[in-house]
């Protein structure tokens, strides 16, 4: 099978993910968009390992995968703090850090 | 007094020749204790000044023992000078050491002569009769201590004017002097016109100041020094456009002390303050400082012949407009001033004559220190006696209230106008011989000021003690108290005797000055008896004049129209009117301008630029909107900025 056409597929993942956060409001949903665009970021890295033959986009791939994890649980924590003050879920919301 | 006058006379010896370049010697025995003549009235006026109310009782007291104090020790000076050669009559005193600044020092040291000890007895002498004076005339002022304590310091800034031996010592005395004539003539300073007349006396010093500080900073770059020594040594060697300079500049400084044209337009308005100020400072002493100062600078202007001839200018101009506004004033007060300027006028044109006319004015400031302070001390009696009334058209008939005022009032009278052998017939007639041996044009100007002088100061005596009586008759005018009286009848008497036992008794003033000033004989373009007898001509004529005006026919109460020339004369010929429209005026613009260009022009730029900024973040504020999606939209465009830089940049 060709690589290109993981290349294509992430190429499309990482688009429905940044639509997906630049387009929802809820907090949870464009959390999981996030996810989406790392995860298109790590089939891109293991794709290219395998195009040119060696480990280095794999090794990066465990380590998007590692900071992802923290960076849900951070991301969670933040999100059901927000949801237990504001009854909301929407990041429209959460405006307050401006002048 | 008269004894002392007498013993200068007598112990004179006679010196020729040219001199100017004395040797001065290190002060030794009591002449050590010259500081003394400054320091007694400056510890009066410390005492009286920093006191306060604890002294109101003996402040008067306390004014006139300094005062005396210094007298005193000016007697003893000058006897202890007297006890010299002839030769070795200039003696240094050092006090210590003022200014040190790389190659440039100046010493507080006084430096006594023959001219510094002739002004300290005329200082002192006058000084101590007028604070006598002051006792009655301000019995009922209750800041009477105050008055004496501010007195004391212009005595002793005036001695140390007199006394310096540097020119910028000399400036602190010269400063000291305005700031006590500031204080004096806004002694009334609840009255307004008091005040403002104060101020515009310290503005228009200032200008003369800044001639003083220029002529210093030129010594500084020519010689390197202001001390005279040094200065006069070293004059020979500098350029004479230098000189010149120096000259113009101390002229200037003198202007404005002297009230010289064209810085006389304070004179006549600081008649508001208390009449024993007007008698000592602005005719007696401080007003002859300019005169004192050109005649100190001998050395200079003898090489500089333009400066003089400038100085004889500046003179002859002033003696002609003092003398012409002394015919119009009404006030008995500003008629005197009118005759002072007129005064100084004769003596700086003398100082201008170079060495042949130096003496003569420090002669005339003598005489005329005595007769005008006799007739300005005469005119606070008549004014003591008449209710502060200073209009003379309500006085009139007053010699019979005023038996004594009327006899020591006609003594400077006669004086003044020149009438032998009273006191100003012999230095004034001196000048005007010396203005003839330089010139015919500054001969009649000085012989046309003697007929103007005698006009207006017969106007003057004619209006007050003749004639028909103008006054209410409810309360008659009554003669002042003997410690009124007395300093009248003592400067009534110098008035008399001054001018003839200065020049006759034993030797010549001009002898005597002649180490200081030199000496230069003069040949007179026409035989001296045919001088004299145009000028007591000229004299009689103007006596005549005012009494076919104001003997004959009674004095008008109400003020006639008069002559154009009466009108202008009545405005002091515009002086002041001449200031507003070229200085002041132009200044009101200029300042307005200012203050328009700093509203509109400096802080409309600094204020304009605070607006756009503050304007412009607060447009920039509105890309924080707080929404996480449009920050997410602004990383998104930054990273595709970035991609398309690096593709174009990789692309080759």
């Amino acid at each position: 099978m060709n690589p290109t056409n993981y290349l294509v597929l992430s190429v499309i993942l990482f688009a429905i993910g940044a639509s997906g956060v630049l387009i929802r409001r809820n907090a949870l949903v464009a959390f999981m968009s996030v996810e989406l665009m790392l995860n298109a970021a790590n089939l891109a890295f293991v794709t290219f390992a395998r195009m040119h033959g060696n480990l280095d986009g794999q090794i990066v791939a465990f380590f998007v995968m590692v900071v992802a994890a923290a960076e849900v649980v951070v991301g969670l924590a933040i999100i059901v703090t927000i949801f237990r003050t504001r009854r909301s879920a929407s990041v429209d919301d959460a405006s307050l850090l401006k002048l | 007094m008269t004894s002392t006058l007498s013993a200068l006379a007598t112990a004179v010896a006679t010196e020729g020749g040219h001199g100017g370049g004395q040797a001065v010697a290190e002060a030794t025995g009591v002449f050590d204790l010259t500081w003394l003549l400054i320091a007694f009235p400056l510890l009066g006026a410390a005492i009286l000044l920093l006191g306060g109310r604890r002294t109101d009782k003996v402040g008067h007291l306390i004014g006139c023992a300094a005062s005396i104090a210094s007298f005193v020790m000016g007697v003893v000076l000058f006897f202890a000078m007297l006890g010299e050669p002839a030769d070795g009559r200039a003696f240094t005193v050092q006090l210590w050491e003022f200014v040190n600044a790389g190659g440039y020092s100046v010493d507080v040291s006084l430096l006594l002569d023959q001219l510094s000890i002739s002004f300290v007895l005329l200082i002192t002498g006058v000084g101590s009769l007028i604070h006598v004076y002051s006792i009655g005339y301000m019995e009922h002022d209750e800041r009477r201590r105050r008055f004496f304590g501010y007195l004391n310091l212009f005595v002793a800034a005036m001695l140390l004017l007199v006394l310096a031996s540097d020119y910028l010592v000399l400036f602190i005395g010269w400063e000291g002097v305005g700031l006590a004539s500031y204080l004096l003539i806004g002694f009334w300073q609840h009255k307004n016109s008091a005040a403002v007349a104060a101020k515009k006396a310290f503005v228009v010093n200032r200008v003369g100041d800044m001639g003083m500080v220029l002529a210093m900073a030129s010594m500084i770059t020519v010689f390197g020094s202001t001390a005279f020594d040094a200065v006069f040594a070293s004059a020979e060697g500098a350029s004479t456009g230098w000189l010149t300079a120096i000259g113009l500049f101390l002229l200037l400084g003198a202007c404005g002390k002297s009230a010289q044209f064209p810085l006389q337009s304070w004179l006549l308005d600081a008649m508001e303050g208390p009449t024993p100020v007007s008698a000592l400072i602005h005719a007696a002493t401080m007003v002859t400082a300019g005169v004192y100062l050109i005649v100190r600078s001998a050395a200079i202007y003898d090489l500089a012949p333009d400066a003089r001839t400038a100085v004889v200018v500046v003179g002859a101009i002033t003696l002609l407009m003092g003398a012409i506004i002394g015919c119009a004033k009404d006030d008995i007060k500003k008629a005197l001033a009118g005759s002072t300027m007129s005064q100084i006028g004769y003596m700086t044109l003398a100082a201008g004559l170079g060495p042949a006319g130096y003496a003569f004015a420090i002669f005339h400031l003598l005489t005329h220190g005595f007769f005008k302070a006799n007739m300005f001390l005469g005119a606070g009696s008549v004014m003591h006696g008449m209710h502060d009334e200073v209009n003379m058209r309500r006085y009139g008939g007053l010699r019979i209230m005023m038996p004594i005022t009327f006899v020591t009032f006609a003594m400077g009278y006669l004086a003044i106008i020149g009438i032998p052998p009273f006191a100003g017939y012999f230095s004034k007639d001196r000048i005007i011989e010396a203005a003839f041996a330089d010139n015919w044009i500054t001969g009649l100007a000085t012989l046309l000021g003697a007929g103007i002088t005698a006009f207006y100061m017969t106007r003057l005596m004619l209006m007050t003690f003749f004639g028909n009586r103008r006054w209410q008759h409810s309360e008659p005018p009554h003669e002042s108290p003997s410690v009124m009286t007395v300093p009248l009848i003592v400067l009534a008497v110098l008035s008399v005797v001054g001018g003839f036992g200065l020049l006759y008794l034993g030797a010549d003033i001009v002898d005597w000055l002649a180490p200081v000033t030199g000496e230069e004989h003069h040949e007179l373009p026409m035989p001296l008896w045919l001088l004299i007898t145009i000028t007591l001509a000229t004299v009689v004529v103007g006596v005549a004049i005012a009494w076919a005006l104001y003997g004959r026919r009674a004095v008008r109460e109400d003020v006639p129209a008069g002559n154009p020339l009466t009108v202008a004369a009545r405005n002091d010929l515009y002086g002041d009117a001449f200031n507003e429209a070229v200085f002041m005026r132009p200044g009101q613009y200029l300042t307005r301008s200012l203050v328009y260009f700093e509203n509109r022009g400096v802080d409309g730029a600094v204020v304009g630029t605070a607006t756009a900024v503050g304007g412009l973040s607060g447009r920039l504020r509105r890309w924080q909107t707080g929404f996480v999606r449009s920050y997410a939209v602004t990383m998104l465009g930054g990273v595709g900025v970035v991609v398309l830089a690096m593709l174009l940049v990789r692309l080759p």
